[in-house]
Parts: C-alpha cells; structure tokens; sequence
C-alpha cells in the first residue's frame, strides 16, 4: 500500500504542472533535466500550456516532447525553426518554442536559425549548448573550442584544419528582426536562476509580438565530455564561459521596456 | 464564369487560392517562380500565409509544420528543387499530414535546363525520400485539367492524410490557355483529432515520425500501406480517347499524351485505328485498365519526355502480352505530334515481340538518328 511520506504543508518542491511523469532518459548529471524544467515552470507560471506548441529536435533532447507537457511536433535535424514557422504563420495566437542542441542549431541548422531572426519570425528558441555532440556519441561540433578533446577530434580541436568555435548568440544579435538574444549558463544555481528569467523575458517577447527570441543556455554532457557531473559543472564555468560569455547580446528597447 | 486567358503557373495559385489554401511556402526557381510571385501578391491580401524561405529544405519544413496544424498548405517547386525537398517529404509521410506538392518539370539531371521534362515521375511515383512511403500523383494535361484537379489534391491529400502531388512540366506551367475559373471556396479550419493546435481542452497531441520500437514502426508502416491500398482502390483517374475501335494505343501522361492527342487526330485522318490512354492518376496507376486495354488492342506505344520512367509501369501492367515500342525525348526536348506519328507507322508495319526490350530498341534507333 503507498503511504505519503510527504506533508503537503512541508512541500517545496515538486514536479511542475508544465513536466510529464516520464522518467528521464537523458544521462545522470546532464544539464537538459534542468533546461527542460525552466522551460515547463515558465509556461505553467504564464499559464501558456494550452497554448504552446513545441518543437524537438534531432539529437539527445529529440524525446523532449516525452517530457515537455504541450502539443509537441518533432522536426528533422536542424529544422525545427523552419517548422515552427510553418506553424506560427498558421496559428499566430499560439505559443511556438523549439528546443534545440548545438549539433542541430549551428551546424546543419544555422541556415533555419539565422534566416528565422532575419525574419523575426515570433518564435521562441532554447538552445542547448554543451560544445558536443551528445546523441551521437561525443563528436566535434561546430561550438567544440579549440584544443577541446572529442571522439572526432581525439588530440583536440585543430583550429588550423578543424576551424573555430561559432558564438551564436553573438551571431544572431546582428540581425535586426531578433528582439531578444542571451546567453545563461546551467552550472549553477545562481545562473540557473537567472537562466529561468531569460526563459521567462524570451517568451514574454514572443507574447508580446516583439520578434524572434533566443535563449542559449550553456549546458554540460557529463558523458561526452568523459567527466563525474560534478567536474563537468566547475569544467563549464573555466572552460566554457571564457569562450561563450554569459550575456544580453540584444535586447531590443520594446523588450527591454516589458515590465514582468 | 467565363474563360480568361491565364498562365500556368498563376491559374495554378489563383485555383489553389479558390481551394482554400491557408499557407504556402516557396522558394524561386524557374519555370515554376510565377507560382511563388502570384501568391506573394495574393495570399496577403486574403489574409493567409506566405512565406518566401531561404531554400527548398526550409520550405518543405515549413510546409511540414503547418500540415501538422491540420491547414491546407502547399508549396511549388521544380525539379532541383523537390530534390531537396526529399528528407522533409519523407518526415511528411512518415508523420502521416496531408500537403499539395506541385513539381513543374525542368530538364535533367543536375542542374539541366530549364525545358519541360517528365524526368521526375519516378522519383515521386517510386520514391525520392527514405523509407516506404505512397504519395498520390496526378498527371494533368492542360492549365484548366491542372486548376480543375487543385481542389481535388487538397481533398485526398486531407482524405488520405498524404502528400498529393501535381505532377507537371515547365510548358504548362508556362504556357496561356482559356481557362474557367471555379468559385472561391470558403476557407474551414476543421479541428482534426490528430492536429496540433495547442492543448486547449483536451489531450496533448504529439506528432512524429519516431518510432524507436521496431514493432511500433513496423504497424505504422503496415498503417500507411493499408491506407494507400484504399488510395489504389478508389482513387484511380485516367482519360481514353478514340479507344472503342482501337487496333492500336499510345499510351503518355501530362503534356507527352497531350501531344499524342494530337497524333491520334493524325493518325486517324490517315486511317490508323489507333486510340489514346492518357493517365492521370499516375500513382495510384491505371494498372488494372491497361491491362484490359492490352487485352483489345494488338500493339502500344508508350511516349514519354524521359527515358521510360513511366513505361515500367505499363510494362508491369502488361506482362509481355503484346509488343510495346517505346519512345521518349529527354534533356526538355519536346516531342512533335509528327515523331509519334512516325513511330505508330513504324510499329504497325514491324511491331516486334513481347518480350523486346522496347527502351533498348528505342535507344538504338535515337542512336542511329
């Protein structure tokens, strides 16, 4: 027989409204639990899970539909910002968000990222970035840093053949239909609280019709990276956020004018 | 409504338009960018969805987005471009949501040329994308026959839940004709109990074309299989022309058997009973009806602007019961009436065995040109 353990007036924690009861699949330590959870408390807090619709993409977050608890449609890899144009211009009064890693967003993706801002089409990006690819197996990506070790790139990122890391948020802020372009880091709970902001100001921008939003959250793969998760957090924070600063790279003034 | 002198490519946006298209997505390429530019025009005005994308890959994921809403939504391309259309064609049909593909054909294969050609039947009859999959197919001959069949393809892509495809060439597409209008429909967005639209009031709904259980995607192929069995039952369209007293028939589809319309009349001015089985369904094919024409008629001739992509299927339909020559022009040359005349003549004085390989033949005697 289930006994409750918990006292209801002790409770500050639990599962959000915006979280099915799937259990996880994603690897112990990995920072898309905790995106995935930002991403359903702010719908649930701005009451929009009956009107979002979100997009998974090809990758580790491609069950992000499992989890996630909205209309979910599930793209191929790299072009989920082109779906949920599709389904923006159809549905306008609806919420349209894709979740997307690096692998999708930057490399097959960056021509379905970049001409989505262009447009400024109203739709909400969280994008994953732990400068790998997971699903795969630890592969370089086009945000691996220079030196960085994969199993693609096993003496380290060779700039002289294998190139530079894209920093896409900076990337993204040059165009004009973006209205709100950041970076946040998962590593912490400071940063994470601050990532949940982020979340929360980039799908009040597509609410309030003020273009194309984009939230980069700097994320750990515990296990590409062949690190504990606990190592994986502090190899974030020297690692990582020396080459993609956490930031506001544009903010545009009607945004910066929403009071929330 | 009376006939107006249209252009292939806008009568073909202005039917769709009057079909109640909601969304459409496209990229130029010639001969089909008229298409894109009218409904630039024609779609803001009426308050519905247009996008120009940033190529061919984007466009039918956006086309693929707004299906799984339940809209009716098209895109337009030609040939390079449905190549790379391929992948999202396959999500498509693999996340079962109707679209209306419009393919103008162009010269082939790579970059070509921009001449009709029906070099594509086989990629959208047989294939194109991963997996197995069943796209409807209809093959017009004429602008009114294309705009005629516009609200059609979006009624089976909806009925079917499947891509259905107007398989034309760059001379329908870019050619004026008379042609009648039908009535503008009013758009309906009907709620589809398998739609995303957002959870309002009921369960979520989740679309996809992932089925990591093996098992589970084996019923979901076994699904679209059976759905197509009833596309192949009732969907079959085709046109037959002088064939009551035929001894002989051609048989070609789109502009191709347009133009042995064309050669029958000469023909048979000339005393040749010969007739014309114009398909237009070209998946589902007619196989059953040209079987039972192989049954009448003692010779076929099968016409084609390609190299005998569609003769496979005559071939099958067939089975060697009577002798088919085959001829085809490629790279967007256009056959004259004449030609196919000339090749009738010639087949009633020699028309070969069953079991001739008409494409190896025909290849010879271009050779010998």
């Amino acid at each position: 027989m289930a006994t409750t353990i918990v006292n209801p007036e002790n409770l500050v924690y639990s599962r959000p409204k915006g979280l099915t009861d799937m259990p996880s699949h994603y690897c112990p330590g990995c920072t898309h639990g905790t995106a995935h959870r930002l991403v359903a408390e702010v719908l649930e807090e701005m009451n929009l899970l009956d009107k979002a619709i979100g997009i998974a993409p090809v990758g580790c977050s491609v069950f992000a539909y499992n989890y996630i608890n909205t209309d979910f449609v599930q793209a191929a890899h790299g072009r989920a910002p082109a779906m949920a144009t599709g389904i923006k211009r159809v549905l306008p009064d609806r919420v349209v968000f894709t979740y997307q890693g690096d692998g999708d967003l930057v490399s097959i993706g960056m021509a379905e990222t970049v001409h989505a801002a262009a447009r400024g089409e109203n739709i909400t990006i969280i994008f994953i970035n732990n400068a790998i690819y997971g699903m795969t197996g630890g592969q370089m990506a086009p945000t691996t840093m220079p030196g960085m070790k994969t199993s693609s790139s096993v003496n380290g990122r060779d700039v002289e053949t294998q190139g530079y890391p894209i920093r896409m948020a900076e990337l993204l802020a040059t165009l004009d239909g973006a209205g709100y372009v950041v970076r946040r880091s998962l590593h912490d709970p400071a940063s994470i609280r601050k990532a949940k902001k982020a979340i929360r100001i980039a799908f009040e921008t597509q609410v309030h019709g003020l273009g194309f939003s984009i939230v980069e959250l700097l994320s750990t793969c515990n296990t590409g990276w062949g690190l504990t998760p606990v190592d994986s957090l502090s190899w974030l924070e020297e690692h990582m956020i020396p080459v993609f600063p956490v930031g506001d790279y544009k903010v545009s003034p009607e945004v910066a004018a929403l009071k929330i | 409504m009376k006939r107006e002198l249209w252009k292939g490519n806008e009568a073909i946006a202005e039917a769709a338009v009057r079909a109640g298209v909601e969304a459409y997505f496209g990229y130029p390429i010639t001969p089909q960018s008229e298409l894109l530019e009218y409904m630039s025009r024609r779609l803001p005005e009426l308050g519905r969805a247009f996008v120009q994308a940033e190529s061919e890959p984007a466009v039918i994921n956006m086309v693929y987005g707004a299906a799984c809403t339940g809209a009716r939504v098209m895109t337009s391309s030609s040939s390079p471009g449905i190549s790379l259309m391929q992948e999202g064609l396959s999500y498509i049909a693999g996340t079962e949501v109707p679209m209306v593909l419009v393919n103008v054909m162009r010269g082939g294969p790579g970059l070509g040329n921009i001449a009709p050609s029906q070099g594509d039947y086989s990629q959208i009859t047989k294939g194109g994308g991963h997996g197995d999959y069943f796209p409807i197919v209809l093959a017009p001959a004429s602008i009114q026959e294309t705009v005629d069949l516009m609200p059609v393809a979006f009624d089976l892509a909806h009925k079917y839940r499947s891509i259905c495809c107007i398989l034309i060439d760059g001379s329908i597409g870019q050619m004026m004709e008379p042609v009648k209008m039908p009535d503008m429909m009013p758009v309906e967005r009907k709620v589809y109990d398998w739609a995303v639209s957002g959870a309002i009031g009921r369960e979520r709904h989740v679309l996809s074309s992932i089925y990591l259980d093996v098992p589970t995607e084996e019923k979901i192929n076994l699904r679209i299989l059976g759905r197509w069995k009833e596309v192949q039952e009732n969907e079959i369209r085709y046109r037959e022309y002088y064939l009551e007293d035929a001894e002989t028939a051609i048989i070609g589809f789109g502009t191709a058997g347009r133009i042995a319309l064309s050669a029958v009349r000469a023909a048979r001015a000339m005393g040749i009973k010969v007739g014309l089985f114009r398909p237009i369904s070209v998946n589902p094919f007619p196989y059953k009806r040209v079987e039972e024409l192989s049954e009448r008629v003692k010779s076929l001739l099968v016409v084609e602007m390609n190299a005998g992509q569609m003769l496979r299927d005559v071939q099958t339909a067939v089975r060697q019961r009577i002798p088919i020559r085959f001829y085809g022009r490629l790279g967007g040359v256009m056959p004259f009436p004449d030609e196919f005349v000339n090749e009738l003549q010639d087949l009633l004085k020699n028309p070969g065995k069953p079991e001739d390989d008409p494409v190896d033949l025909w290849y010879r005697r271009m050779m010998a040109r």
